[in-house]
């Protein structure tokens, strides 16, 4: 509270969490920075210690050790501060049953101490910013999960926080769903809104975040922009052909040989699921995917190989996981 | 101060504890038939019965029903507190998950907990009181006097927090699965050791009930407002009542707040 204070949004310095009667720590000396305006994401499979790293910077878990600042206050050592500064919506759906879609809003800004006279107003705005107006006065018992979703992220706005904290805020929606709950958090960035958004889809860490931290096992394995972790891996990008042999051999082995002695190319292998009479090779290469097209083709013409299938890969967020894991995500 | 925005907002933890018991009170408000329907039916049978039917037929001796009555409307409070916050609690913290909107709440977590002792011990006053109007219908009459009311106001309230902070304890301590054994555990010896259908002192030619019911709470609440409402019937003095009282609101409330935080924060 004193003292220098880092405009970051959100500032983790190695925290542990153990659970009573764990073996393992669930958070194992992670730290990271969320810069203020920054969507952040957190990527990793169930049980990696995303959920216990939100649930530390919401003042929901206690820490083991280390430490948690949140709009630069301690959440250890001042939660209710804390609290003021902070938003969270949950995995699971835990609106108030007693009250309706308003008034689930209206409450949660008197719990807040959002002054009277604002959260009428407040309200009105984030349920047509969520497309909820016309069921406002619905009770919440009915509604489905894509609708739960979107009024914790309208109800978590009331108190206009710092720092949103979305945990899986898109698992088991349709994908209509989850396109809408993207445009929102992309509409959230523009206004200048910390996000923490956790997820085990590559697919949504790709395209909400700004920059992606891959947890694994209470780890943080890599941290950096979605562009930046795939760029570092090896062969950034790939080649992915489907040949057919016309010579019969069919086994693929010429050409694994003679494309891994081109220059360029830092790696080939054969992909399993190819049809029959086909195979389906990958090429890994240093350099721009489209400049290799030309001289595989060439090669694979000269030993009498027809190219049925040219396809340019960039590596994902996917295959930045199976490097640093070895294993896939799910 | 951390920046400008933050401090935008001042908002007391007495503001936040305000408006999180009213949400609670507005719920209630407008469920206000249900919840009096579910927390008299029991008394009042049981004054009916025992206040009316039985004294009808012969019997109990005349007189009875005015020394139940206050015995009545001691189970009364004390029962209708430890289920307002035993149950919901139950409930919002293994299947609904609603609690967690006000646990993030900018208030330490303990007010969270007081607040549901609060409002808890709100709603067993009302239903306590409700009794009232009741005994006069079934009983004709209710025991009362002027000189009554200071005793049976500071037993009422330290009575309803004590079953309060009794249900917070199981409500937190108790795993969801087996909240209805424990109940049945719980209230059914808690019904009939709490010295409400008897007075404390006629029970000297059995010992070691009479022991037995001094671990009851209850007793001290059905014993302070007998002595209040009915003095002439021998009781536990008042003065001992209010210290059992306050001893057993504070033990159960530490044991109570403590096992709701624990289950507020992992």
């Amino acid at each position: 509270m004193f003292g220098v204070v880092s405009d970051a949004a959100v500032e983790v310095r190695e925290i542990v969490k153990r659970y009573p009667k764990a073996t393992v720590n669930a958070v194992d000396g992670v730290s990271f920075t969320v810069a203020s305006g920054e969507v952040f994401g957190l990527l990793g499979p169930n049980g990696a210690g995303k959920t216990t790293t939100i649930g530390i910077l919401t003042t929901r878990v206690k820490l083991t050790s280390g430490t948690g600042l949140v709009a630069g206050v301690d959440v250890a050592r001042n939660p209710v501060h804390a609290r003021s500064q902070l938003a969270v919506v949950p995995q699971r759906n835990n609106l108030d049953r007693s009250l309706s879609i308003r008034q689930n809003l209206l409450f949660h800004a008197g719990y807040h101490g959002v002054p009277r006279h604002d959260r009428a107003a407040r309200a009105d705005e984030l349920l047509k910013m969520f497309g909820l107006t016309e069921r406002a006065d619905d009770k919440v018992d009915f509604v489905s999960g894509g609708q739960a979703q979107r009024i914790m992220i309208a109800r978590a706005l009331m108190h206009t926080p710092k720092v949103l904290f979305l945990d899986e805020p898109t698992t088991g929606l349709d994908p209509a769903a989850r396109l809408f709950v993207w445009d929102r958090v992309r509409d959230l960035r523009e206004q200048g809104v910390t996000v923490v958004i956790t997820t085990h889809s590559m697919e949504e860490a790709t395209a909400l975040a700004d920059r992606v931290g891959i947890m694994d096992h209470g780890h943080l394995l890599a941290l950096d922009t979605p562009q930046a972790l795939t760029r570092s891996l090896p062969g950034s990008t790939t080649l992915d052909l489907v040949t057919s042999s016309s010579n019969g051999d069919g086994d693929g082995a010429a050409e694994l040989e003679a494309l891994g002695r081109l220059s360029g190319v830092e790696k080939v292998e054969r992909v399993a699921d190819s049809a029959p009479g086909t195979v389906r090779v990958r090429v890994y290469v240093t350099g721009e995917a489209p400049m290799m097209v030309a001289p595989v083709a060439t090669t694979l013409a000269e030993l009498g190989i027809s190219l049925n299938d040219v396809r340019l890969g960039e590596p994902s967020l996917e295959d930045v996981f199976i490097s640093l894991t070895g294993r896939a995500l799910r | 101060m951390s920046g400008p925005a933050a401090t935008a907002r001042t908002t007391g933890p007495a503001s936040v504890f305000l408006a999180v018991l009213w949400r609670d009170i507005f719920v209630t408000g407008r469920e206000l038939p249900i919840f009096l329907i579910q927390v008299i039916l029991q008394p009042l049978f049981l004054l009916f019965v025992f206040g009316k039917v039985l004294s009808e037929l012969g019997y109990t001796q005349p007189g009875y029903s005015q020394l139940l009555f206050p015995g009545v409307v001691s189970l009364t409070a004390i029962l209708t507190a430890l289920q307002s916050t035993a149950l919901p609690l139950v409930i919002e913290f293994s299947f609904t998950k609603e609690i967690e909107d006000r646990l993030l709440a900018p208030m330490p977590t303990a007010l969270v907990a007081v607040e549901k002792m609060v409002f808890a011990a709100i709603r067993a006053i009302i239903a306590a009181l409700v009794m009232f109007p009741i005994g006069v219908i079934i009983l004709g009459s209710v025991p009362w006097h002027p000189g009554a009311a200071p005793m049976f106001i500071v037993t009422l309230i330290l009575g309803t927090l004590t079953g309060a902070a009794m249900g917070l304890v199981l409500g937190t301590a108790v795993p969801p699965n087996r909240i209805n054994v424990m109940f049945t555990l719980v209230l059914t010896p808690l019904l009939f050791t709490g010295c409400v259908q008897y007075p404390w002192p006629s029970l000297d030619h059995l010992r070691w009930f009479q022991i037995v019911t001094l671990f009851n709470p209850m007793t001290y609440i059905s014993e302070g407002m007998r002595g209040a409402m009915v003095p002439s019937v021998p009781h536990i003095r008042p003065e001992i009542c209010l210290l059992a009282l306050v001893a057993a609101l504070g033990i159960f409330s530490s044991i109570g707040i403590r096992g709701f935080i624990r289950r507020a924060i992992d």
